[in-house]
């Protein structure tokens, strides 16, 4: 027998696809976690349909997952995978377009049929030709009959047999990549812990797909990603939005102040209600209310109330809550609204990213109405952000949006577990004197008034939506208004002395700026990083902090000849930088496909600028 | 009395009240200062919570903690307060475009819920702030002014809503019977879970009057039958007609007449789980019928903010993860090991 081809390789991205209902999802989480525990770093990209299960076997229906892993550090889930692994033909003929030219096809032989091209839309019987995918290495490896054969004699239905598929290709997969499959066993043997037969099927299925590889290997090539050199500690895998739920809990527990959430479900970003209300242990209030706008409401009476209140949400449901964000900002009180974009306008595109909310962040509201607005930038990161997101809005009194996206909230890397010494205090402004309390009555530097809650003796007092003075009392006096206006604008700006100043990536002067912010980082980093390998003279300024912006970003941008600034909509940053910052010169990249950007385009966009 | 020894006075906040002259509201909050003054529940355990509309500038006029908030959504509000922290007393003051219209939805849930909350709705049955548009519970063909040719759409009776929820309280009262008032909202405000209490309430520029068939001293005794747990349902002059169940359904008779005997009249009973009665009750019109008030309906039931709190009381015995160093270092976790690489990831 031939020995198997050994690739060392930095990195390699792979992408998982078949039906909805295939276990593509876990299939890709599984082999994640199983890199990131050999000591890879890795970024993975889960991209599925908004339909639950589209009718089988079609293009609409498939849904992938993507995973970059490497020995070097991995910022994105990479522009192009070099291995697709295809349950059926509709899987390649969705994924193809995200494949690099000559990569490798692992397929399902037994589902490539006539019934299936039919269903994929194939006009003949030979999909890869058709997709003229003819310079790639198409492993066709009949999986289906494979699993069914080493199932036999479980006496399993077909139906849960065909469910174990997805541990075949896994199987394979890990043979390939070198994966031990210690830890996917034990996943498997937690999971099922009460169905020992579920149990030994995956178990066999498992080891039948890594096996084939090992036995076939004259078919397949075998590749080696060595551990990447990361920092030492304790690490976990974490997605962006378990990372924004984590963050609010750890900012409740430095801030001493209880945790509510009132949301209501909705894609993207379900997920971080889910997880908090997992967290009664941590003494979490979830409420799912009956709708976008009682979540919040809830939530800002729960602030009212002296807890730390969040509700969390995505595009369409953020325009439900600009009311409510409204009442906030009027009776300054502390509120967390967390907003995962997706595509739209309207419901647009629920699964898919985009950063197309971040003007209604800013703007979208009746009246003269400032809140602070920020934006995480990788998934680990969102935990970092929404604590400081909750940190701002109790120092500060003021609501305060947290900007992630389906591509954050979804994705994942490892992530060094920090220690909750590390973090910084929290100190609530809740009010201290008893008697003569003016509930708007404000700190002389950060303008923000302080915070007494029912229940607390010698603070009663009464706040509301309508313009009031001092002591809350309603006020219909006009220089009052301006001036409250003024001062609520004003209170947002100095949250400024609270943010750390922007960083560049690369040298401080040069050519070309490279401007993002939110979750486009890890393709931005990336971008910059092989265009100064290419010795091109490009930095990056990546922004978390939008409204207020750090107080040295003019300083950052006078220092460049050309400014790009790149972002997943049609030019929102760009529109509010030339507001802010006028006097520069901005080129804009904008892409609105419900996609990330790839680090291709954004070099082929840069090269351009720099050659004009 | 008891052992605060607060009068309505300590209650009423320094701002001028600002309703129109003869407006139903006033003898409302009066009522309402009343009983929280007689509650024995400390001052600083009230919170009055309101959404928009005439009626809830009301938290304005309290002495209370309050949050006037914005339109529809006082229920919502008020729920997240009493689950923030259920050892308040916490009143929504609201009316019935507020509640039924833009906060329908929320009344229904907070309802179906069953948080402790008191609800007063203000029902006047006209848009009074926005000066005379019909609301939800406008009787049909009424001419306003985004109706001049009459309404063609039927009215919510917010009893039914409460209902059809699934409700554990309801009671009706009438702005100007203070005393009334005054007993039901302390009823409301003693039941634990989700009191809805509706005051018919006179509108004097936009819908005076409206309310007059059932409130005119003339008729009183006629046009309103007043509810007594575990009393006949008697009404009239004199108590000499009474409600009784035939065929399922209600009907007026008068003692005395047809073999009509006082044992024959049906006994209130607030408590009863089946809330049939409790809904035909509610249901009850004139000219066919008196109109029934006080507390129509009142069972025991779990409350969300209770079981909300204990749930996590429970779970928090049981469950290993303690604090957020806990939390961080639970599942899947790996340790790296110093390989001699530091540069690390670069955020």
């Amino acid at each position: 027998m031939k020995e198997a081809k050994v690739i060392e390789m930095d990195e390699v991205a792979i992408r998982f696809s078949g039906d909805s209902g295939d276990g593509m999802q876990l299939t890709g989480t599984l082999f994640s976690d199983a890199s990131a525990l050999l000591g890879n770093d890795i970024s993975t990209f889960p991209d599925y349909p908004a339909e639950i299960r589209a009718p089988q076997g079609t293009v609409g229906g498939v849904s992938g997952f993507q995973v970059q892993f490497g020995q070097k550090e991995v910022n994105t889930p990479g522009d192009y995978a070099h291995v697709l692994v295809a349950m059926n033909p509709a899987a390649v003929k969705a994924n193809a377009k995200f494949m690099k030219p000559g990569g490798t096809i692992i397929y399902d032989k037994d589902a490539f049929n006539e019934k299936n091209f039919r269903k994929a839309n194939f006009t003949t019987d030979d999909p890869f030709t058709e997709l003229n995918l003819i310079d790639y290495v198409k492993i066709g490896v009949p999986i289906t009959e494979l699993t069914q054969e080493s199932l036999k004699d479980l006496g399993l239905d077909n139906k849960s047999i065909l469910r174990s598929k997805n541990m075949f290709a896994l199987g394979l997969v890990c043979w390939m990549f070198n994966r031990p499959l210690d830890y996917i066993e034990e996943f498997i043997t937690s999971k099922f812990s009460s169905k020992p037969t579920v149990v030994q099927a995956n178990m066999r299925v498992l080891h039948a797909g890594y096996n084939y590889g090992m036995n076939l290997q004259h078919m397949t090539p075998r590749y080696m990603i060595n551990p990447a050199p990361i920092e030492p500690g304790l690490y976990r895998n974490i997605n962006g939005n378990q990372a924004t739920a984590w963050g609010l809990l750890a900012a409740s527990e430095k801030s001493g102040r209880p945790l509510f959430i009132g949301s209501y479900p909705i894609t993207p970003a379900t997920e971080i209600l889910q997880t908090l209300a997992e967290r009664k242990d941590l003494g979490v209030k979830s409420f799912q209310a009956e709708d976008e706008i009682a979540g919040i409401t809830t939530a800002l009476g729960a602030s009212f109330a002296g807890h730390l209140a969040v509700t969390s949400t995505s595009g369409p449901g953020f325009a439900l809550k600009s009311e409510a964000i409204g009442l906030g900002v009027m009776a300054e009180l502390p509120l967390v609204v967390v907003n995962v974009q997706r595509g739209g306008p309207s419901t647009g595109l629920p699964t898919k990213t985009e950063q197309s909310d971040l003007l209604q962040a800013l703007y979208g509201r009746n009246g003269e109405s400032p809140v602070a607005v920020i934006a995480a930038s990788t998934p680990s990161d969102c935990f970092w952000y929404a604590f400081t997101a909750a940190r701002i809005a109790m120092e500060r009194m003021v609501p305060v949006v947290l900007l992630t996206d389906g591509f954050l909230g979804n994705g994942s890397e490892p992530w060094k577990i920090p220690s909750m010494a590390d973090l910084p205090d929290i100190h609530p402004r809740i009010a201290k004197n008893p008697g003569n309390y003016k509930p708007y009555e404000r700190d002389g530097n950060t303008l923000s008034r302080s915070w007494a809650f029912p229940g607390s003796e010698g603070f009663a007092h009464r706040i509301g939506g309508l313009e009031k003075n001092i002591t809350g009392n309603v006020s219909h006096d006009p220089d009052n208004h301006q001036k409250n206006c003024e001062i609520r604008e004003a209170k947002v700006q100095r949250i400024v002395d609270m943010i750390p100043d922007l960083d560049v990536y690369g040298d401080p002067e040069g050519d070309v700026l490279l401007v993002g912010w939110g979750g486009t980082f890890g393709h931005m980093i990336s971008t910059v990083r092989e265009l100064r390998r290419k010795g091109k003279n490009v930095s990056l300024a990546h922004f978390n902090y939008i409204k207020p912006l750090p107080a040295n970003t003019g300083e950052v941008f006078r220092r460049f000849k050309k400014i790009l600034v790149c972002e997943i909509n049609l030019g929102q940053f760009v529109a509010y930088l030339r507001d802010k910052l006028p006097g520069f010169t901005y080129y804009q990249y904008n892409k609105v496909k419900g996609l990330p950007f790839t680090v291709q385009e954004l070099e082929d966009a840069v090269t351009k600028l720099l050659e004009a | 009395m008891n052992e605060f020894n607060y009068t309505v006075k300590d209650f009423k906040s320094e701002n001028e009240v600002r309703w129109c002259p003869g407006c139903g509201d006033y003898a409302i909050m009066n009522a309402i200062q009343r009983v929280m003054a007689e509650m024995g529940i400390a001052h600083k355990d009230f919170a009055v919570i309101s959404g928009i509309g005439c009626s809830s500038r009301f938290p304005y006029y309290m002495s209370t903690y309050g949050f006037h908030t914005i339109h529809g959504r006082a229920t919502a509000v008020a729920s997240g307060v009493r689950c923030a922290n259920p050892d308040l007393n916490v009143w929504v003051i609201t009316g019935d475009g507020d509640s039924m219209a833009i906060g329908g939805n929320h009344f229904i849930h907070l309802v179906r819920r069953n948080i402790n909350l008191n609800v007063i709705i203000f029902n006047n049955k006209i848009y009074g702030l926005t000066k005379g548009q019909y609301s939800p519970t406008t009787e049909k063909g009424f001419k306003s002014k985004t109706s001049p040719f009459g309404t063609i759409e039927e009215p919510f009776n917010p009893g039914q809503l409460v209902i059809g929820a699934g409700g554990t309280f309801f009671a009706r009262s009438i702005d100007g019977n203070i005393k009334l008032s005054q007993e039901v909202f302390g009823e409301a405000a003693l039941h634990e879970g989700t009191s809805i209490v509706e005051v018919l309430q006179n509108c004097m520029i936009y819908n005076h009057g409206v309310h007059d068939l059932i409130t005119d001293p003339a008729y009183r005794a006629e046009r309103q039958l007043m509810l007594k747990q575990g009393e006949p349902m008697r009404f009239g002059e004199d108590n000499r007609k009474g409600i009784v169940l035939e065929k399922g359904k209600l009907k007026v008779v008068t003692v005395g007449e047809n073999g009509i005997t006082p044992e024959d009249i049906l006994v209130h009973d607030a408590t009863d789980p089946d809330p049939s009665i409790h809904l035909a009750l509610i249901r009850m019109h004139l000219p066919e019928f008196p109109v029934a008030l006080g507390v129509i309906r009142k069972v025991a039931a779990p409350t969300y903010d209770r079981e909300m709190k204990e749930q996590i009381l429970r779970i928090q015995e049981n469950r290993k993860i303690k604090n957020m160093d806990d939390l961080l270092r639970s599942g899947n976790t790996w340790e790296v090991k110093d390989n001699g690489f530091s540069n690390g990831r670069e955020k």
